[in-house]
């Protein structure tokens, strides 16, 4: 490690706020840990030799390929503002990107909201024990950066008597439930109201017709005013161009959810978007043991989301912000 | 058209001339845009991640040094008003240095948003009509409005006098002042929609307060003009554009009303946040005293509240103000400390603790530094080019007919 490490950054491997999470744990560890100046420099300079490692040589008609790819990407429109033909096209880029890429065909959709869909979700807080299993789905479904450990699903643990998430901590490692405990999982809300999306310069995050607020990453410009407007922090930027390994590639994906994202973007949770669309439940309601995560169609009278609604004494986070959010909590 | 030419030939050659000392600046500074060039390109390769900011400090130097600079820019206004409209002799002989800071302070805050971008590649998605521009409702849109339209005034107005002169025409009040008067509210503009940017956050209590706009103006009718005298000083001893007491008087006047507000204004928050604090105080509790343990910016904020008081208090003495030598230290003291107030005391704490509580701290690495002080060498280096020109054209040396500058020529260091 020496002195002038610094004058040769590279990639920040494991570094800043996204710690990898040690695998019996999701989400523990120490992910979020702050960062000193020292530990900077020395993953600075330590990984110089990764970003070079890792290139595929191509025949020339491949680099061509994809040359032409990039491109036609530069010069793409906002999704909002294309055509379905137009978004087709896209898609089929984007999968050819991926052949050219990776070496692996992945299905990208571009599935539509549905007609008289909102979707929502309740979380009954009697039954979830932390166990984080929701975490870890949701980093397997939708390809989140490994590197960096990315995560849309934060679950506060907080002490009985207290109701305030910011006493919470969300970096327990210890074996759950702890007596005394209880536990709060966070992501994207879906706020009906939200602040992340009028205050983006380039209109690059929006809330669809089905109420899932999305980012087109090929739009956004990374300015990161969304990161600082959302009340909930559920946003998470890509400091670094993401990696994920093939054998690990979900390759069931939707141009709005997880399909291969760049650096310099922001994204977070899109409640499933590739499921959700087609019927399917949210990867972390499926994986959720104690099945304290209910995901549907606020629209649906018989929904059992519904049920809770009208049954339960529900509760949103920050309701005095006026950001209706579409994520409850309820106890039994 | 050949007139033209011959204008920014001449402008050229005298401002690639001089003695030893204007050379030494200029290379010194051109070294630092290059390093900072270079580590740009190492961040543009790698991503903001060689950065010290991440997901709980998304903004970090880049962006302080931003709204720092949005003030300085928007201080020009306070030479421009009198001189133009109320027709000031005094200022009318300095206002061309103000407008070259606020266009050198202009060029800084977007070099510094560009910095911050993720995907600088996509800048063009804000161009109106080809790309997507989100206006009305994104402030950051605002900005961008504003800031280009202040560059732009503040580039053809001095532009239109200093050709005329150089022509040795009389400059038409008709064709000029209707833009003064525009760039007059436009420069209130430019430093209220920059606090409102922050001050529209629900998300963030510390930026979410309506006084932060007024305390933008004030912090920046203080900074800015302390720096054009520091930079008249420097003018007045190494060129023969000789700057009159009485111009430092005037200034000392405006920065030090101005710097009594800011410092009325910064009690008036520290009442709210102290007297009785809630759960929204934390991030000034983080700021002032430090949180739970984590006070990397305790010894910043004091060090700007003790300079600010002491600048404040010695500047409100009228014999010490009329000192040259304390006037121009205090001057810099002031500049010192509302860079550290604007910068690192309130856009840093707004992230601290995070909106879910969590405290993370920001420390900026090497490159994020060395990015920074190479757009600061930029700024400093095309001020210094556009005063070279400017003087010797005020001082009718650099006209057509001669079209070179006599032999004493003008050095600014
Ligand atoms: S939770 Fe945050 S990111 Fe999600 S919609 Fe609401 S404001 Fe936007
Ligand atoms: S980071 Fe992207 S999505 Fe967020 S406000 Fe900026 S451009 Fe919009």
């Amino acid at each position: 490690m020496g002195f002038f490490d610094w004058l040769f950054p590279a990639r920040r491997k494991a570094a800043g706020t996204e710690q990898p999470a040690p695998p019996s744990t999701a989400g523990g560890g120490s992910y979020n840990r702050s960062v000193s100046r020292r530990d900077v420099f020395k993953i600075l300079g330590g990984a110089a030799l990764t970003a070079t490692a890792c290139s595929t040589p191509f025949s020339s008609k491949e680099e061509k390929e994809l040359a032409r790819i990039g491109w036609e990407e530069f010069f793409q429109k906002n999704y909002r503002e294309m055509t379905q033909e137009e978004r087709d096209q896209v898609v089929q880029r984007l999968e050819q990107k991926a052949r050219l890429k990776r070496g692996v065909n992945v299905n990208i959709k571009n599935t539509p909201p549905q007609d008289g869909v909102l979707f929502g979700y309740a979380i009954n807080l009697s039954t979830c024990r932390g166990y984080r299993d929701c975490v870890k789905a949701c980093m397997l479904e939708n390809n989140l950066d490994e590197e960096m450990a990315m995560q849309y699903i934060r679950v506060f643990e907080i002490k009985k008597g207290k109701f305030d998430v910011e006493a919470g901590e969300a970096q327990y490692g210890h074996e759950v439930p702890a007596e005394g405990n209880f536990y709060l999982p966070m992501q994207c809300m879906h706020c009906e109201e939200p602040p992340c999306v009028p205050v983006c310069p380039v209109g690059a995050t929006w809330k669809e017709e089905d109420g899932i607020v999305v980012v087109d990453y090929n739009w956004c410009i990374g300015c990161r005013y969304c990161e600082a407007a959302c009340p909930y922090w559920a946003r998470r930027f890509n400091w670094q161009e993401p990696s994920i390994p093939n054998e690990k590639l979900n390759r069931d994906q939707h141009y709005l959810s997880n399909r291969d994202r760049q650096k310099g973007v922001m994204e977070k949770c899109h409640f499933c978007v590739h499921r959700t669309r087609e019927g399917r439940q949210p990867a972390c309601a499926e994986a959720c043991p104690t099945g304290a995560r209910i995901f549907g169609n606020l629209l649906d009278p018989d929904s059992e989301i519904r049920w809770i609604l009208e049954n339960k004494k529900v509760f949103r986070l920050k309701e005095e912000l006026k950001t209706e959010p579409k994520f409850f909590y309820f106890m039994d | 058209m050949l007139e033209f030419l011959k204008f920014v030939i001449a402008g050229f050659r005298e401002a690639t001339r001089g003695q030893r000392l204007y050379h030494l600046w200029m290379g010194t500074l051109t070294v630092f845009i290059l390093i900072g060039v270079y580590f740009y390109s190492v961040q543009l390769r790698e991503g903001l991640a060689i950065t010290g900011m991440h997901d709980h400090v998304s903004w970090g130097l880049y962006i302080s040094n931003f709204t720092f600079l949005v003030g300085l820019a928007a201080a020009a206004v306070m030479l421009v008003l009198p001189a133009y409209i109320f027709g000031d002799i005094d200022f009318k002989r300095v206002v061309l240095i103000g407008e070259g800071v606020a266009v050198a302070a202009l060029i800084m805050c977007l070099a510094f948003v560009i910095a911050d971008m993720g995907r600088p590649d996509r800048l063009w998605h804000m161009l109106p009509f080809i790309g997507y521009f989100n206006w009305p409702s994104s402030l950051l849109a605002w900005d961008v409005i504003v800031l280009n339209g202040y560059l732009a005034l503040n580039v053809v107005i001095p532009f239109y006098l200093l050709y005329s002169r150089y022509r040795g025409r009389k400059a038409d009040p008709k064709k000029y002042l209707p833009f003064v008067f525009i760039s007059v509210f436009w420069a209130i503009a430019i430093h209220t929609v920059t606090a409102f940017l922050y001050a529209g956050l629900s998300s963030k209590p510390f930026w979410n307060s309506s006084i932060l706009g007024i305390r933008f103006l004030a912090s920046a009718f203080s900074a800015g003009p302390a720096f054009i005298a520091v930079t008249l000083y420097f003018i007045d001893k190494h060129s023969d554009f000789k700057i009159e007491e009485n111009i430092f008087h005037k200034l000392g006047y405006i920065i030090t009303v101005a710097a009594q507000i800011n410092l009325f204004l910064l009690g008036s928050e520290i009442f709210k946040e102290f007297y009785h604090p809630t759960a929204h105080s934390h991030s000034a509790y983080y700021l002032f005293f430090g949180y739970e343990g984590h006070n990397a910016l305790v010894p910043w904020i004091w060090t700007s509240i003790i300079l600010n008081v002491l600048a404040t208090a010695t500047l409100t003495i009228h014999k010490l103000r009329r000192n040259r030598r304390v006037f121009l230290v205090m001057c810099l003291t002031l500049f010192v400390a509302i860079w550290i107030e604007k910068g690192m005391g309130l856009i840093v704490p707004g992230f601290i603790p995070s909106q879910l509580g969590e405290i993370v701290e920001y420390f900026p690495t090497m490159p994020e530094i060395f990015i920074t002080l190479g757009i600061w060498a930029l700024g400093l280096f095309v001020f210094t080019f556009l005063v070279k020109i400017a003087i010797p054209i005020e001082l009718g040396y650099l006209h057509l007919k001669q079209s070179s500058t006599s032999t004493q020529g003008v050095e600014h260091a």
